[in-house]
């Protein structure tokens, strides 16, 4: 029987092959798992100041005290040196990967060094081996990657196998890493740091079960948070439209970004809403594992060949609210089959497609504006809901065919810098924006947030909760901070967020009682504060500045009626924040 | 009572099931599971979702070379742990692969038909209903 308290961190050195497993359990006692974990990981495996493609730089992988345990404790938190905004680099993703991870005997992965040859890690419990993917490098579309090491390894239904595409390997700085075909390390280019060490893929499985000692309680506290989460009207929202669901109430709110963030309603947003998606094209619904709601929504589309009568393609797509502003309306784009197909490309290379779509509208603007002619776009002519366009320019990006595309696939900042167009390059410390413009709230949050996520302390929530408007920026850093700080708990324990106010800090420290470890609630604030002042010693350390920096001038340019955005406000809620951070 | 599989489209592949299962003999995790959801092929092509089919002639309990698998009344086997070799002829057996292997333990876990599982399925997929009424 293995551990019902996490211990085990698995070494894996990629440059000479070996791997060696350390019981920590004194790094599980202290912070619970997850962001907490991965951050002291970060700071013993990540020297200073290191080349993010260097051999140096770690990939840490972290599942927390309450995965498996109980629901919705599903997410595995990645850290890196992030190669598209040279400082923290902290992603997520659900599908099976925590499960798995914990399954496998695991509470932390951290992975070092660099492959000569093109590699895959295949982790199935203790044993691991070191594969070679040299026929499976250079290989066309992630989802094929899936499929052939799926069919090469064990551990079906229990296993999660995490690959990168052609963007990855090709270095391009916001290349992702998908899991599970369908969720991904979206953010920050953990791809193009898989791409730098040959690393292809890992597969990771396991069926390792512990017994608990306190059964009757901790049956009656999963019994609370299951039926909690079940009837809650949140499990209804997700399930039935996804996170899609957003987009019309966002719309009328306005604060839905458009056409480059030129607009901030979008006149065709019921057509490109959550329900117009699920009435037309919505094929199936998936979960994470452990996860009872299943916000994953696979849209099922069908297209006719051109050159051949009643033979057809169906692809199943993935879709969530972010891919649909930043392929949608930030396009100004609302035909759903061309998002759809956008969205399979972006799946064929593996790239963030959140990224992808802010430097395509930056193109797109930049075009308009004269910063560059066909001659960089090499023929291309991108307007709004030109969907032809935009596909073609994704190959050229992840294959980078000339010096333009070379750059966009190094982000919206590197972009502007080299062509003009700052006021308009939409990314919050080199960071491309999340789709909300909801007022100075949201925008402050993307900046301060230690991954510059709009999820790090949803301050675009703070702003559609209209009793925060006008509020002096001291209140609004101190809210904003606060926040930001018990996320970290959250992410330490790998929780979803969508399950927030489910999991109270009250049930956390229930919850973690059943298992033996002791924190009372203020611990828990404790915690997410301790994390939260690392997690900036670190961004600090490599740089980044509450105090010296600047963002896109056309957050201030397009007025949201609700909330309006004064560069007075926003810059002295940063230096509020600053002062927090400090303390 | 037997458990069935209402309506498998239903299946989102959340695997609370799995979990379920094993908590209800007090453990956390796959290996104590006697149901299991698989991917059929990719998860765009939905979910397998693998529970005993309690069998009035199981294979399983013929080729048990202990007998510690007992076919019951109304179909199904129950397993005596002590007589159990762990040779796993009950798993090669099975062709809808209904028996689990509980690798730690090295002895098959058998579906009891408590319906434990199904009251922590959110989206209908299984039941426990009365035999006459399964499969129908």
């Amino acid at each position: 029987m293995s551990e019902a308290k996490l211990e085990k961190v698995l070494y894996i050195d990629l440059t000479h092959k070996k791997f060696k497993v350390k019981k920590r359990p004194e790094l599980f006692e202290k912070y619970l798992g997850g962001t907490g974990v991965a951050t002291q990981l970060l700071f013993e495996e990540c020297p200073k100041g290191i080349d993010p493609f260097s051999e140096e730089n770690p990939i840490i992988l972290a599942v927390g005290a309450l995965t498996n345990l109980y629901p919705l404790a599903s997410k595995t938190v990645a850290m890196f040196k992030s190669p598209h905004t040279g400082n923290l680099g902290e992603s997520h993703v659900g599908g099976r990967s925590a499960i798995a991870i914990r399954s496998a005997g695991y509470g932390a992965i951290v992975i070092t060094g660099k492959s000569d040859i093109p590699i895959y890690l295949s982790i199935h419990e203790d044993k691991i081996k070191f594969k070679s993917a040299s026929t499976i490098w250079g290989l066309g579309n992630t989802h094929t990657i899936g499929r052939i090491i799926r069919e090469n390894e064990p551990g079906a239904g229990v296993r999660s196998i995490m690959r990168i595409g052609i963007a990855g390997e090709n270095l391009l700085t916001y290349a992702s890493v998908t899991t599970e075909t369908y969720r991904h390390f979206g953010r920050l280019g953990l791809g193009a740091v898989f791409g730098s060490k040959k690393l292809k893929a890992i597969v990771v499985s396991g069926r390792k079960t512990f017994e608990i000692e306190n059964k009757k309680e901790y049956r009656e506290t999963y019994d609370y948070l299951y039926k909690t989460a079940v009837n809650s009207s949140l499990m209804k929202k997700y399930h039935d439209l996804g996170t899609p669901a957003n987009i019309n109430a966002l719309n009328k709110f306005g604060g839905f970004p458009t056409k480059n963030l030129q607009e901030i309603t979008f006149e065709h947003a019921s057509e490109i809403s959550g329900e117009s998606f699920a009435e037309n094209y919505l094929g199936r619904r998936l979960a994470c594992s452990h996860c009872p709601i299943g916000c994953v929504h696979i849209a099922a589309l069908r297209e006719p060949y051109d050159d051949e009568p009643y033979f057809y393609k169906t692809s199943m797509i993935s879709y969530d609210y972010e891919p649909i502003y930043a392929v949608g309306s930030l396009l100004g784009g609302y035909s759903i089959p061309g998002m759809l197909k956008l969205m399979v490309e972006v799946e064929k290379y593996g790239l963030d497609i959140m990224s992808l779509g802010v430097v395509l509208a930056w193109a797109t603007e930049a075009l308009e504006k004269g910063l560059i002619s066909e001659e960089e776009t090499m023929g291309l002519n991108f307007q709004w809901n030109d969907y032809d366009t935009y596909q073609k320019a994704i190959k050229l990006i992840c294959t980078e065919k000339n010096e333009f595309y070379r750059t966009l696939g190094r982000g919206v900042v590197a972009a502007s810098e080299k062509f003009g167009g700052k006021d308009f390059a939409l990314a919050f410390g080199k960071n491309e924006m999340p789709g909300y413009s909801t007022g100075p709230a949201s925008h402050v949050g993307y900046f301060v947030g230690a991954r510059h996520s709009h999820l790090d302390n949803g301050g675009y929530s703070l702003d559609q909760k209209k009793e925060n408007v006008g509020i002096p920026p001291q209140k609004l850093a101190e809210k904003i901070v606060k926040e930001e700080e018990w996320r970290q708990v959250l992410s330490s324990l790998v929780l979803c967020f969508f399950a927030r106010s489910l999991y109270t800090p009250e049930i956390i420290s229930k919850a973690l009682k059943v298992v033996g470890y002791d924190f009372s609630e203020d611990d828990l604030w404790k915690l997410g504060e301790t994390i939260y002042k690392k997690k900036y010693e670190f961004k600090f350390r490599e740089g980044f500045s509450l105090t010296d920096y600047s963002l896109p001038n056309r957050i201030y340019e397009t007025p949201v009626p609700s909330n309006p955005i004064h560069k007075e406000y926003v810059e002295e809620t940063i230096s509020e924040v600053n002062k927090l951070i400090r303390e | 009572m037997k458990l069935t599989v209402v309506d498998v489209e239903k299946c989102i592949g959340c695997q609370l099931c799995m979990f379920a299962c094993s908590r209800k003999s007090g453990q956390v995790g796959f290996s104590a599971s006697s149901i299991e959801i698989k991917s059929a092929g990719g998860m765009e092509n939905g979910f397998k979702v693998i529970v005993c089919n309690a069998c009035e002639d199981p294979a399983c309990a013929k080729v048990c070379p202990t007998n510690a698998l007992k076919v019951k009344k109304d179909g199904g086997v129950i397993l005596n742990e002590s007589e159990c070799i762990g040779c796993g002829n009950c798993v090669d057996a099975c062709m809808i692969g209904a028996v689990m292997w509980d690798s730690q333990k090295n002895k098959p876990m058998i579906c009891m038909h408590c319906g434990y599982c199904a009251d922590y399925c959110p989206h209908g997929v299984l039941a426990l209903v009365k035999k006459e009424e399964k499969n129908v």
